[in-house]
């Protein structure tokens, strides 16, 4: 159903520490291998082994470089899949209901018998999060690993998104934003999260942790070591003091 | 209205079964968890990898890599079947054979010489992960000519470490994760500990712990550092000296450590006349001798009770002899490393070095921690405490794969042991079987003789001249020349010279030149066109100059188009494998572990695992340990000798579930114990690994601390404790210093006595890389490096439909400075040259770098034809590799004598010493080289992919 | 946005379909027999061939019936709707004069008004795409309907209407590009904002995700170099406009007719393809959009 819902009971969404990340595409290669076995068609990839290789992935990593006015250019790296925004221009665009927003928890899905493939949805989201299957021709999106995080088939600890679970840095949080005693609530709160392109409108779940302050005393002049001696005899007497104190 | 939405089913089964073994992917060797469905067939098939989150290395968590597993495994550069050459070589045409035939070949060729001149066998392995197996197999072969990776990989950072402290970063050692406040790292892109660090780095982020990233390049943990140093490259040791000189001469130093756990307080002989001048003196019954602060007179260092004295002196027969520590302090208090001296060297600011320095200093000394926990100490000194310096330290290539890396890397190891941040809480901690010292160790052995088992293991640690690998008439008795006047200690050998010595029949002429999992004619060669040369080259009868080459891989790489017979390999899934003990383990620093690997799915090909396939061959030679007193063949294959095999009586490849006897029945013990026929089983059903952890009053100060001792040898790492105290004076170093200046018989030739009295000092210096020495820094004013990406291992992730998407390609990348210099603009092609050669490839701007500095992805490039990639593969239209750029001998200076292009001492392969030029030119729309195509015995990969093995 | 070649099909034909169809709903010229039966196969031709040209876009063109469902919230749902009812409203008009020579004028102009009501939903289809800040602007449906409109004068053959709304056309199509240029620099999206690292400083691409390219730079990130765009609107405003008011000029003009439609024809399909290529998707700040481009 194309229409929103009013409101969901949950949010479920990413939190992605940008100060954190290390660029490892981890989280691409296992969202790949989890969701190519499990929901909908398998993501595929065309001209797999040729000169112009295209696949479906439901999240890529980019990476910025950041110019400060003063002080050395900055590398971040940045994840980004489907952000489960709550008025998600892709679901109202969408013709047949294919793509919905869930009523229980705000998740973003694709219903690929209904998807004519007409590339609609991808078009009005703002920040590239649906690919189209190459050889299945249906939409893909991230599922926020809707068939992992209530599965009764995996261990408790596991019922989180593949993504999540496979970071090897712990840059992915997942939880329920919508409540703010959750521990992701909590960490945007504490570390300042942000919204991507928040002048679209869109009200994106998943939220950015930005990168720490870097590279911040560089050029000031700190307390230098106080030196106990300038010559090696000088720091024999020294060593010989310091040693009786031991 | 109810708001309607599809019902979906979110319960869905995840597989059939769950088989826990090891990835293969690198060589973090993680543990995996993989989901097999069967098939329409009823086929057991690979359906999704994951990480297990018992497994001590991993945690849970997988790479890029090895959550790409799937797309390896089931690669179409699989090889199928054992093959023969119908081409020339280099061509990639094969004919498929029986393993019969394929053994009898490899037996046709190799029993000959094993019977008259086993060294005409050179058997060279790559990131070999059964190194205790193939070694073992290639001693009872009874060839000196065997070594793996390490030479041309890290051997500086674990030969620094381990004569320095009895242990290396180089899977060794790791920080202390949970503990550290402030964490420096030198020179990584990635390491071998890829998920370790990553989980470690997240550690270190969630408590706001700071880190430094030292490197020229600014991508991956660089990029998370909050602080970043972007040196020029080759410079790290002056820089880390220059943070000696600074915490000396503020008095920052640990000077209870420094006394306790080095050789800080060790008498150095000052004699000039002795013929052990610069040798640590020692008392009568051969212990390093320091002055007893108690006392004032010379004692053992471990003498039950003694105080060493850093500031001890002894005056005997009218010479002064004093300590390694006042000797440290002579050197480093020099203004020679000063911060205003070296900081234009090094290209920072000097009052950035002496920031950094305060940093240190801070961090060690005023954020000490202190935990509960007594523990006692080899000289029977109870200690209430452990006392936390919570500075680590990490570094890999970047520092160790430079000519002067041994150097800087035991300069980092003295500024982390000056810091007292080795092996207590926050700072570097070892993994088992680490702490151990060099002196531990075995020493190299090359005594051949026809028929029989080569004298000892071929690698390992050489103490001074007298363990040089050499033959009577003083010429090196390997083909690598590893432990030589020229690379005196070359602990892991030195692959990287194996080719080209062989091809110039230098020392001697080889016959058969068998090598597994190497590429060595691509990415792991140095100088790889002329490589490509050496390996295809004809002699003036037409016979091939290297007569006969071997290889074992498992996909159609481009090092399977130069050989002659092809043991092809199984995957990672479909094998046994031990992840052992007596090699390289999986352990942490709480705990002793390894692991196995088995076949979860059963090869669809006429493919075995290259271990069983030894154990098949060394049986046809009769190699003594492969059959039994009547020659039958004495193990079936590889799970069956890592059951039933014994090192030592007692130590298996296995240290769990071993059998033992306790109150006359036997049980199930780990650590020592015989065979045990279920052991694999058991490992199985654990989930492939068997943990055992350190008891808590062991955890810390390793070397010296009698609970781990006695834990080490109860479990068998060693048969008697041995601690040791940590080499700060180097003396293996200074007694080839002393052969150089004359002392002794066996003598340098004397083209190398300048340069071994220059580089091969006791305590850590810096020289400038060896090739700024023979090439012009100013026509070549430009470094070029490469880095690992974090998705792609070398040349195999380029067969990964799914990795290869990532890194189809390389761009060389450019500093701002020089990419407005020359005018580049997005799309651009420059040419690179260096004195050796010249690449044109496409370049790319990058701001976060270092302004001397190119650089590039490494092993991207590829040739066309491999890795039943498409012809116009972009990795063969784009890509490109850095290594035509670089020489395996540096160009000829004034002596004529072309040296290595390796560490005077360890002979690592200099890979980041390059120096280049770089100029626009008009896009050719094709990287050059442009090698010609290799003919592909496997075929082409698929147009499409669509992997799913349920519904 | 990727230029594919049946959009810009759909979106031309279906257009000077629709139009030819208002003007015929409204009686201009008011056509009789076999010549009104030419006419209105032109037309249905013009506005079901851009449909059926549009499915060819789809993945899945066998579904296409489900996408009729969700015509409370999607503009390509209502446009299906409102192409059929269109369709049928105009296919009765049509009949009954073809058929009975019946004219029934209301009903014209009630189909009249649906076929605005339909160019306007397609233009709406772009319209309400926010991403794409070039379309999200009252002018792209204003543009949609003023071409349908000179189109179908031109193709009626009603010459002083054509020629006044070719000119307003061509005229608004130049006031819209200029205005268009500025139209994603004044979104406010920014690699800065699609990043939110602009606290830090200027944000630029360092590498993309994948060294190749994906559906979603094929799709959405397609590049064409000003000049080149220059130089198209130029060919664009001459073949589409110019040319056919030059010749409805003519005092010979009705042998030169059919020119003047495959002129203007010719035109719009540039004008289409810009109207594509030169939409740049809020996508495009993730994979380097410089701000300079
Ligand atoms: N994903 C992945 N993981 C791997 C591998 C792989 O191919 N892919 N390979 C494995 C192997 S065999 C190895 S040996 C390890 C190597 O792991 P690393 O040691 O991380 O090796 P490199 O990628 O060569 O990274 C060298 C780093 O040193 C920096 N560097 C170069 N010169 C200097 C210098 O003078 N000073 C400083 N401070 N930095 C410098 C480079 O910029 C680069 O970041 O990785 C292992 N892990
Ligand atoms: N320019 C430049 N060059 C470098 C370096 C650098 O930093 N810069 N680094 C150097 C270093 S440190 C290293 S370690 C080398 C690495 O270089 P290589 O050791 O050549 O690494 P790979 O490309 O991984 O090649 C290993 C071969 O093993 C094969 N293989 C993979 N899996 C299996 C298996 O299960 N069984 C068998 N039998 N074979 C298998 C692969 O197909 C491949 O042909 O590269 C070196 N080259
Ligand atoms: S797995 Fe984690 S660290 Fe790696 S790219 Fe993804 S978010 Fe970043
Ligand atoms: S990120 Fe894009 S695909 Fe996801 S909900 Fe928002 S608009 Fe839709
Ligand atoms: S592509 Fe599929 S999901 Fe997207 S708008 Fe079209 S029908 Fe809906
Ligand atoms: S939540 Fe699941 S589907 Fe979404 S990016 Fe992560 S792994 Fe992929
Ligand atoms: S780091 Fe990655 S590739 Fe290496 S063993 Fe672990 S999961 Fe496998
Ligand atoms: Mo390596």
């Amino acid at each position: 159903m194309t229409e929103l819902p009013a409101s969901t009971m949950k949010k479920l969404g990413l939190v992605i520490d940008l100060d954190t990340c290390v660029g490892c595409h981890a989280c691409v290669t296992s969202c790949k291998g989890w969701n190519t076995e499990n929901y909908g068609a398998a993501l595929s990839d065309k001209d797999a082994y040729g000169a112009d290789p295209v696949g479906s992935f439901l999240n890529r990593i980019h990476s910025f470089e950041i110019q400060p006015e003063t002080g050395p250019a900055q590398t971040v790296h940045f994840p980004k899949s489907c952000l489960h925004c709550e008025d998600a221009p892709c679901v109202t665009v969408c013709p047949t209901g294919a793509s919905y927003k869930r009523v229980e928890d705000g998740i973003v899905l694709v219903n690929e018998t209904d998807c004519i493939g007409c590339g609609l949805c991808a078009w009005a989201c703002p920040y590239g999060a649906r690919e189209m299957d190459p050889v299945e021709q249906v939409m893909k999106k991230c599922t926020l690993c809707v068939d992992r995080i209530y599965n009764e088939n995996l261990p408790e600890e596991d019922r989180q998104p593949a993504c999540v679970r496979t970071c090897p840095a712990g840059a992915r949080h997942f939880g329920d934003l919508g409540d703010p005693d959750s521990d992701v609530s909590r960490l945007v709160a504490e570390r300042g999260g942000f919204d991507l392109m928040p002048e679209q409108g869109t009200k994106p779940v998943n939220k950015y942790l930005p990168p720490r302050p870097k590279d911040e005393q560089i050029d000031v002049l700190a307390p230098f070591l106080e030196p106990v001696a300038a010559t090696p005899s000088g720091f024999l007497g020294w060593l010989d003091k310091a040693l009786e104190k031991l | 209205m109810t708001f309607q939405q599809p019902k979906i089913d979110t319960s869905p089964k995840v597989s059939d079964e769950i088989r826990k073994t090891t990835c293969y992917m690198c060589a973090c060797r993680c543990g995996i968890n993989v989901h097999l469905k069967k098939d329409t067939a009823g086929e057991m098939q690979v359906a999704y990898i994951e990480g297990n989150r018992d497994h001590p290395v991993n945690k849970g968590v997988l790479c890029a890599k090895g959550s790409a597993g799937i797309m390896q495994h089931l690669s179409p550069a699989r090889l199928r079947a054992p093959m023969k050459r119908t081409g020339p070589r280099g061509s990639g045409e094969f004919e498929e054979i029986s393993w019969d035939e394929a053994y009898d070949i490899a037996v046709k060729w190799l029993k000959p010489i094993r019977d008259t001149a086993p060294e005409k066998l050179a058997f060279f392995t790559g990131r070999d992960q059964s190194q205790s197996f193939t070694s073992w197999w290639a001693q009872a072969f009874g060839t000196p000519n065997y070594a793996a990776h390490g030479g041309f990989c890290s051997v500086n950072m674990a030969a620094a470490g381990i004569y320095t402290m009895g242990g290396a970063f180089w899977e060794f050692g790791q920080p202390d994760w949970d503990r550290t406040k402030l964490f420096m790292l030198f020179g990584v892109a990635e390491d071998h500990d890829s998920n370790p660090i990553k989980m470690g780095l997240g550690k270190l982020k969630k408590r706001g712990a700071k880190v430094i990233g030292v490197n020229p390049i600014r991508s991956g943990y660089n990029a998370i550092a909050d602080e970043w140093v972007g040196i020029t490259p080759g410079t790290d040791g002056l820089f880390i000296l220059s943070l000696v000189h600074c915490l000396m001469k503020a008095g920052k130093v640990d000077l209870p450590y420094l006394a306790q756990f080095t050789n800080a307080p060790v008498l150095v002989n000052e004699d000039p006349d002795s013929a052990e001048f610069g040798l640590l003196l020692t008392t009568e019954d051969g212990k390093h001798m320091v002055i007893d602060r108690a006392t004032g007179k010379p004692a053992a260092f471990d003498a039950p009770g003694v105080r060493p004295d850093l500031a001890g002196t002894l005056r005997k027969a009218g010479v002064t002899h004093r300590s390694v520590f006042q000797h440290m302090a002579e050197k480093y208090l020099d203004d020679a490393y000063a911060p205003e001296t070296v900081a234009a060297q090094i290209g920072l600011p000097a009052n950035r070095i002496n920031r950094i320095a305060a940093d240190l200093a801070r961090v060690a000394f005023d954020e000490a921690i202190e935990i509960d926990q007594p523990w006692t100490d080899f000289r029977g000194t109870r200690h209430e405490k452990m006392i936390g310096r919570p500075v680590s330290f990490h570094a890999m290539r970047g520092i160790s794969a430079h000519s002067n890396g041994f150097q800087t890397c035991r300069a980092l190891h003295i500024l982390q042991i000056l810091l007292g941040s080795v092996e207590t809480p926050g700072g570097m901690r070892f993994k088992p079987p680490y702490p151990k010292p060099a002196t531990a160790h075995p020493k190299p052995h090359c005594k051949v003789s026809p028929g029989k088992p080569l004298d000892g293991p071929h690698l390992g640690f050489t103490h001074g001249p007298d363990d040089l690998c050499l033959t009577a008439d003083g010429k090196p008795a390997r083909i690598d020349k590893a432990f030589t006047w020229e690379n005196p200690m070359s602990s892991h050998g030195m692959m990287h010279m194996v080719i080209s010595n062989a091809h110039a029949g230098d020392p001697y002429k080889i016959d058969t030149l068998f090598m597994y999992m190497a590429n060595m004619a691509w990415n792991s060669s140095m100088n790889t066109s002329g490589v490509m040369k050496m390996l295809s080259d004809k002699d003036e009868t037409g016979e091939y100059v290297i007569p006969h080459i071997i290889y074992s891989d498992a996909y159609s790489s481009e090092m399977v188009a130069f050989a002659d017979l092809i043991l092809p390999d199984t995957t990672y899934l479909e094998r046994h494998d031990c992840i052992s003990l007596l090699d390289r383990p999986i352990c942490e620093a709480d705990a002793a572990a390894d692991a196995i690997r088995w076949p979860v799915v059963e090869p669809d090909r006429n493919v075995k695992g290259f271990q069983s396939a030894l154990i098949d061959l060394g049986a046809r030679l009769g190699l003594p340990g492969f059959v039994t007193e009547t020659g039958a063949q004495k193990f079936k294959d590889y799970a069956d000798y890592i059951i039933n095999h014994e090192r030592r009586p007692g130590v298996g490849p296995l240290a769990g579930w071993r059998v033992g006897v306790a109150e006359g029945q036997s049980t199930l013990q780990h650590g020592r114990g015989g065979p045990n026929p279920a052991q694999l089983d058991e490992y199985i059903k654990n989930g492939g690994f068997w943990v055992g952890h350190i008891p808590d009053e062991a955890l810390y100060y390793k070397p010296w601390n009698m609970a781990y001792q006695d834990w080490a040898v109860k479990i068998g790492l060693f048969d008697k404790p041995a601690p040791y105290i940590f080499s700060l004076w180097c003396e293996p170093l200074r007694r080839f210093q002393l052969a150089a200046e004359g002392h002794g018989t066996r003598q340098p030739p004397d083209h190398l006595r300048e340069r071994i009295k220059a580089t091969l000092d006791p305590l850590p210096i810096w020289y400038p890389p060896l090739e700024d020495g023979h090439v012009d820094p100013v026509e070549y004013p430009i470094h070029a490096l490469t880095q690992r990406p974090m998705a792609m291992y070398h040349s195999w992730g380029s067969q990964n439909a799914w990795l290869r998407q990532i890194h189809g390609r390389n761009p060389l990348y450019v500093p701002t400075k020089l990419w407005q210099q020359h005018n580049f603009v997005e799309g651009d092609w420059a040419r690179v040259t260096s004195v050796h050669g010249e690449i044109t490839v496409p370049v790319a701007h990058m701001a976060a770098l270092n302004e001397d500095t190119i650089w590039t992805w490494n092993a991207i490039g590829k040739r066309k034809g491999a890795w039943a990639l498409e012809n116009d593969a972009p990795e063969t239209t784009k890509g490109f590799l850095l290594n035509h750029l670089i020489h395996e001998l540096l160009p000829a200076r004034g002596d004529g004598l072309r040296w290595s292009n390796s560490d005077p001492i360890t002979g690592q392969a200099a890979w980041f010493d390059l120096r280049v030029k770089i100029e626009k030119v008009r896009s050719p729309g094709h990287s050059y080289p442009d090698i010609p195509a290799q003919t592909s015995p496997v075929g082409h990969g698929p147009a499409r992919v669509s992997q799913k093995v349920g519904k | 946005m990727h230029p594919a070649a049946s959009i810009i099909t759909f979106t031309t034909l279906s257009g000077l379909g629709f139009g030819l169809l208002v003007f015929l709903g409204l009686g201009f010229p008011p056509v009789e027999g076999l010549n009104a039966f030419i006419f209105f196969a032109v037309a249905f031709a013009l506005a079901v061939g851009g449909l059926i040209s549009s499915t060819f876009h789809l993945g899945h063109p066998e579904r296409a019936l489900k996408a009729f469902t969700q015509w409370r919230t999607s503009w390509l749902s209502r446009e299906g709707w409102a192409a059929v009812i269109t369709l049928s409203v105009m296919g009765l008009f049509a009949g009954l004069i073809v058929l009975f020579d019946l004219r029934i004028a209301p009903l014209g102009w009630l189909g009249a008004l649906a076929c605005l009501a339909t160019v306007y939903i397609t233009s709406m289809i772009y319209g309400s795409i926010r991403s794409v800040p070039r379309w999200a602007h009252w002018s792209t449906s204003a543009m949609f309907l003023a071409y349908a409109l000179s189109g179908g004068a031109l193709l009626s053959g009603q010459v002083p209407a054509a020629i006044i709304l070719l000119a307003l056309t061509g005229i608004g199509q130049f006031v819209a590009w200029q205005a268009g240029d500025a139209r994603f620099a004044a979104s406010g999206s920014t690699a800065e904002t699609a990043t939110g690292l602009g606290h830090i400083g200027k944000v630029r691409l360092f590498e993309a995700p994948h060294s190749g390219g994906n559906y979603l730079t094929k799709e959405m990130v397609f590049v064409i170099g000003r000049k080149h765009a220059t130089k198209l609107r130029a060919i664009a405003l001459l073949l589409a406009f110019a040319a056919p008011i030059v010749i409805l000029l003519l005092p010979f003009y009705h042998m030169l007719a059919a020119l003047a439609v495959l002129s203007h024809l010719c035109g719009v399909l540039i004008t289409r393809w810009l109207f594509f290529a030169e939409a740049e998707h809020t996508v495009s700040l993730y994979y380097g959009r410089s701000a300079a481009a």
